[in-house]
Parts: structure tokens; sequence; C-alpha cells
């Protein structure tokens, strides 16, 4: 045996050693990453929620809670949907440019089927629920409250007074600074159960 | 380093110290840190700010062990824990007033501290590496300070998180997937908050008081700069030490008392007479609950965010991302680790400076100020254009110093401090 340091051998170990340790530790590190990950626990409080909106009829809501928050189902009739883009001039943000929204919303009806809205039923201004007054040119349906001679159907914040049409978009000089958010939701098949929280009820 | 001779009798080798030392380097690392480190006898007022950090770091380790004791880390319980404190506990008021004033007191004294090395050349060689070590003990503040924000679980302390995580989510493709990471739920909630609390007692202080020992180690290796930003190793005398040097210990040590008893005459004003400083130290929406369904009507963080919060807002999202601000807000933190390079004065001191510094130096500590105005403020009004043309000044100052702190003028440089 040599008396010499063989030294590309001893860099060659040095080198597979610390490359192992390194692989080793890279291993290691993942349960504690993912530990980071939201547990079963919130997967489960937080899984998508299926509703069946079939039996709501026309001018009908229903308000069912998603991760902790409530989220509106609104069952429209064919008029009311016609007479969508006719108020343009009374909302702040008739085409929904500065609201949150997924990328298959768009347009005046907010919604994946025109004759179904989902939202979130979360006031923009500062988290109220808003209330649901369907009824076009009603300025008195909900009790107390002034909707306006011109009202053409939407929601309205009891606490400080914004409205929303039926798309859940805001009125011009509310409180509220945008429309009312709309949720990623897909519908299952071609029936009207409803998946909320995902873009694609195949997915879920 | 005195090996422990075998034969030596305890009572022969000269009492505890001698004892401790053949077995630990007690005596060196007391005089190599304190009796024996030559530091320039020309300190003036802006050295106290490097002390005080370390005073204030003690505060906040010993006042925060003491409210972990108190403290429930839950989401159902953290809110009613920490009034538990104010209300029903011993002492609780004041050792919570004390950890609260001590987080805005240490960005106060961090810095002074800082703006000592930029009026100072504090960061030119040798001591790039002690002002990146500072850079990063900066950075983790930051981190400790959001995350200890979070905890007393009150309605900014939750809009806070949301808003400041949901930062990550800016970030192409992985963004979402981040923030989902960082919360551990799909909204801030009780995981967060037990998480936030794990890094803000255990994880962040420990990293911390390592690296403010790195940086004393550091500064201790390349000796102190002065106000005449001049090298006191480079004259020594027949003894061996710095001709410009006096021992740290007793002079500074004394020096450093005498800051540190006025420090607490201003910070025990304080916490007994004004706690929530109006507002800034402790925000209003902060003593209601979260409540995840109620935004306050405005969000701001604590005023030592604000200049970068307002930056964040400065900047308009275009091609249809935020990511923008986000990058330029980090991007002022990222900035600071390179100014060692960025600066190309042939002296280190302001007071050998020119003009075109000390303009761009009061042009820069403007602009901070009005940026941290801005960010308490609704981004409404002359706010966001002020906002924007202070971010665009705060950046000049870091990204156009290679131009012209060569070009400026310069007188020349004493041989001996002043």
């Amino acid at each position: 045996m040599s008396e010499q340091v063989d030294h590309s051998r001893r860099r060659l170990l040095t080198v597979a050693t610390a490359g192992t340790a390194a692989v080793g530790a890279a291993f290691a590190a993942v349960p504690f990453i993912e530990s980071w990950l939201p547990s079963a626990r919130a997967k489960a409080l937080g899984a998508p929620v299926e509703v069946d909106a079939t039996a709501l009829e026309a001018g009908q809501m229903l308000k069912v809670v998603w991760r902790g928050q409530p989220v509106f189902i609104v069952r429209r009739a064919k008029a009311v949907i016609e007479q969508l883009g006719a108020h343009d001039a009374l909302l702040a943000d008739p085409k929904s440019a500065d609201s949150t929204q997924p990328d298959y919303i768009t347009g005046a009806t907010r919604a994946r089927n025109p004759e179904v809205w989902v939202g979130l039923a979360v006031c923009t201004h500062l988290g109220c629920s808003p209330l649901g007054a369907f009824e076009p040119n009603n300025p008195s349906q909900l009790t107390g409250t002034d909707l306006g001679a011109s009202w053409p159907g939407g929601f309205y914040c009891p606490c400080h007074g914004s409205k929303y049409d039926i798309s859940g978009r805001v009125f011009k000089a509310m409180p509220a600074p945008k429309n009312l958010t709309v949720p990623p939701y897909a519908f299952v098949g071609d029936t009207l159960r409803i998946l909320i929280g995902v873009d694609d009820a195949k997915s879920a | 380093m005195a090996a422990v001779p075998e034969s030596a009798s305890p009572a022969k080798s000269g009492g505890l110290v001698q004892w401790i030392d053949q077995r630990f380097p007690l005596l060196s690392l007391w005089n190599d840190h304190m009796a024996q480190y030559y530091a320039p006898k020309n300190f003036n007022f802006w050295y106290y700010f490097g002390v005080l950090s370390m005073f204030v770091l003690a505060n906040q380790l010993i006042t925060g062990i003491f409210l972990t004791m108190s403290y429930k880390p839950s989401a159902a319980e953290a809110f009613s824990s920490v009034e538990y404190i104010m209300r029903d506990l011993d002492g609780g008021w004041l050792i919570r007033y004390m950890h609260s004033t001590g987080a805005s007191a240490f960005f106060i004294v961090v810095y002074l501290h800082m703006f000592r090395a930029l009026l100072y050349g504090s960061h030119r060689k040798p001591r790039e590496l002690l002002w990146i070590i500072g850079c990063v003990i900066f950075l983790l503040l930051m981190a400790e300070a959001f995350m200890g924000y979070v905890l007393p679980w009150g309605n900014m302390s939750f809009w806070g998180a949301q808003v400041i995580v949901s930062l990550f989510g800016s970030l192409p493709v992985i963004g979402g997937g981040l923030v989902e990471w960082i919360r551990g739920d799909y909204v801030i909630a009780d995981a967060t908050l037990n998480r936030f609390f794990a890094l803000h007692v255990a994880a962040l202080p420990l990293a911390l008081v390592f690296l403010v020992i790195a940086h004393i180690m550091a500064l201790h290796e390349v000796g102190s700069n002065n106000p005449d930003g001049i090298e006191i190793k480079k004259l020594k005398g027949p003894d061996g030490h710095p001709l410009d040097g006096i021992p740290f210990h007793p002079y500074y040590t004394v020096k450093d008392t005498a800051g540190i008893v006025f420090f607490l005459i201003l910070f025990c004003g304080v916490i007994f007479f004004a706690p929530t400083f109006g507002g800034l130290f402790l925000e209003a929406p902060n003593f209601e609950p979260a409540n995840p369904l109620q935004t306050p009507p405005h969000i701001a963080p604590v005023w030592y965010f604000t200049p970068f919060y307002a930056m964040l807002r400065a900047v308009p999202s275009f091609a249809g991302t935020q990511v923008w601000g986000v990058l330029v807000m980090g991007g002022a933190i990222v900035v600071l680790f390179f100014l060692p390079w960025l600066d190309r004065s042939p002296v280190k001191s302001i007071r050998y400076r020119g003009p075109i510094y000390k303009v761009a130096l009061a042009i820069f500590v403007v602009s901070f100020i009005i940026l941290g105005l801005c960010g308490m403020k609704p981004p409404s009004g002359i706010y966001p254009l002020l906002a924007k043309i202070c971010t665009a000044l705060y950046f000049a100052f870091f990204l156009l110093m290679p131009w012209y702190s060569r070009i400026d003028s310069y007188k020349p440089v004493p041989e001996r401090v002043t």
C-alpha cells in the first residue's frame, strides 16, 4: 500500500458521502414540509359542497356554507335574465373587470348557467351578508327599506346599504367597492346539482 | 488556551475563575470581546443603537417567555387568553405592554442603527459581511414581528395575516399552492395561528440570537467603524493597540449603560402613559376578536411595515397579475444586501463626502418617511401618487449610487480620528 494520499479518491469519497447525506436530508425534509399542508381535517372541512338546486323555483334562493363562508344560489326567471343588460348605467363595474370570479364566469349573467346564480353571500364592503330582494320594481319588498323606484331585483346589504343586482354586480356610489365574489363551482353533468369549490365536476 | 495541568491542585491554581478558565476560554472571551476589544474613541450618539438593539432583544426574549406561560395558541382561545393576561394576571398587562412596545422600539433602534451605517459607511469594505448578516437579522425581525402581530388574534391580526399571506399567492404557478401550504388551511385558521406561534417563539428567536452573535463576532473580527470612517487598526502604538482605540470595557460599557438608562426613560414613558401610542403600536381594530366574515374598514400594517406596504400598493397590476408590487417590495429589502458594492465613493463617512451623497441621503430619508405615512393612509387622494414618487426615489438612491457616489467630490480623510 502506498504512503501517498490519493487526493482524487478522497475527493470522490467526500463528494459521494456528502451527496448521499444530501439526498437523505432531502427525504427527511419531506414529512416536515408535508406537515404544513392542510391536514385531513382541514381538507374535510374545506371539501367541495354539493347542492341540488333542481327544486328551486324562479325567484327562490338557497344559502349554503362552504369553507366557513355563506354562499347564495339563486334561481332566476328568464324574464329577469333578459333584463340583465338593461341597467348597466346604474352599476359601478358592469363588466366585472375588477371583481373576484373564475375565468369561466363572464358577461352580465356571471353564471355558468344563466338560470342559476352562485356567489358568496359576503358583502365586499365589510363582510356582512346581503339580503335577497329579487322582485323587480318593488321598492318596498324588504320591510322598512326603500330600494328605489327603478329597482331591477337583486341583493341589499342591511349593514351599510350597498345594493347589488341579481348577478351580484354592485351599484354605483355604494360603500361596497366590488361586485360579489363568485366562487369556483361546476354542475354535475346536465343536472342542476352544483359542486361548490371545484372548477370541474369530474376532478372532484 | 491552557490545558488542565494534571498535578495542579485547585487550591494552588488560584480560585474559581482560573479553574473555569482552564476548562473553558472564559478570560480570552472576556478579553477578546470586552476588556481588550479596542473600539474607536470617537463614538457618538449614533453608536448607541447597536447595544440598544441587543437590550430590546433581551427585553423581547424575557417578556416573551413569560407571555407564553399564559397565552393559548389556538384560534378559539388566543384572543381571550391575551385579555386574560391583560386583566386577570398579576403584572400581565405590564409584561405584555413591555413586549408590544418593545416590538416598536426594536424597529426604531434598528432603523436608526441602519441609518448610522449609511451616515458613516459602516457597510463598506471590510465590513460587507457584517452588513449582510445585519440585513438577514432585519429580514428575520420583520418575519418575527409579523407573526407576533398575528398571535393576539384580533381582527387586524387576522386580516393582516390574510393580506400578507395572500401576497405569496400572486407568484406565478406556485402561488396558490404556496399560500395553502403557508396557511395549512383554505383560510387563515387555527393551523396558521399555531404554526406562527411555533415560529415566533422558537424558530425565529433562536435564529435571531445566533445571527446577533455572528454579527458581533464579525464586528469584532474587522473592528468597529467610527464617525470618521477611518480604520484605527492602521495606526498602532508600541503596545500593539490602535492609537485611537480604547478598551470596550470599561469605557463603552459605561457609556452604553448611560444610553440604556436614557432609553428606558422614554421606553417606560410609552409603556405607562401611551402603550397603544395613538393606535400606532397597537391598532384599534385589534381590540376586537378575529372575525373571518368582517374585514376592518381600513387595513394598515403596524407603522414599521408601512413604508414597504406603501411600495406594494404603489405598483399597479399589469399583464393580469399583482406580482409586480410584491417583487418591488421584496426588491426594496434585497437591494440593501448589495449596498456595500453599490457605494463607490473613495471615503466612507459623510463627514468627508461631497454634496451629492448628502442630498441623496436626505432625499432617501424623507422618501422613506413619506412612504411610511402613505402606507398608513387609505390609497386615495394624493397618497398613491406620493407613494409612487417615493418608491422611485427609494430605488434611485440605491440603483444610481454606483454613478453618483463615484462622481461626487470628497474631502481628504485625516490620519487620526477627530
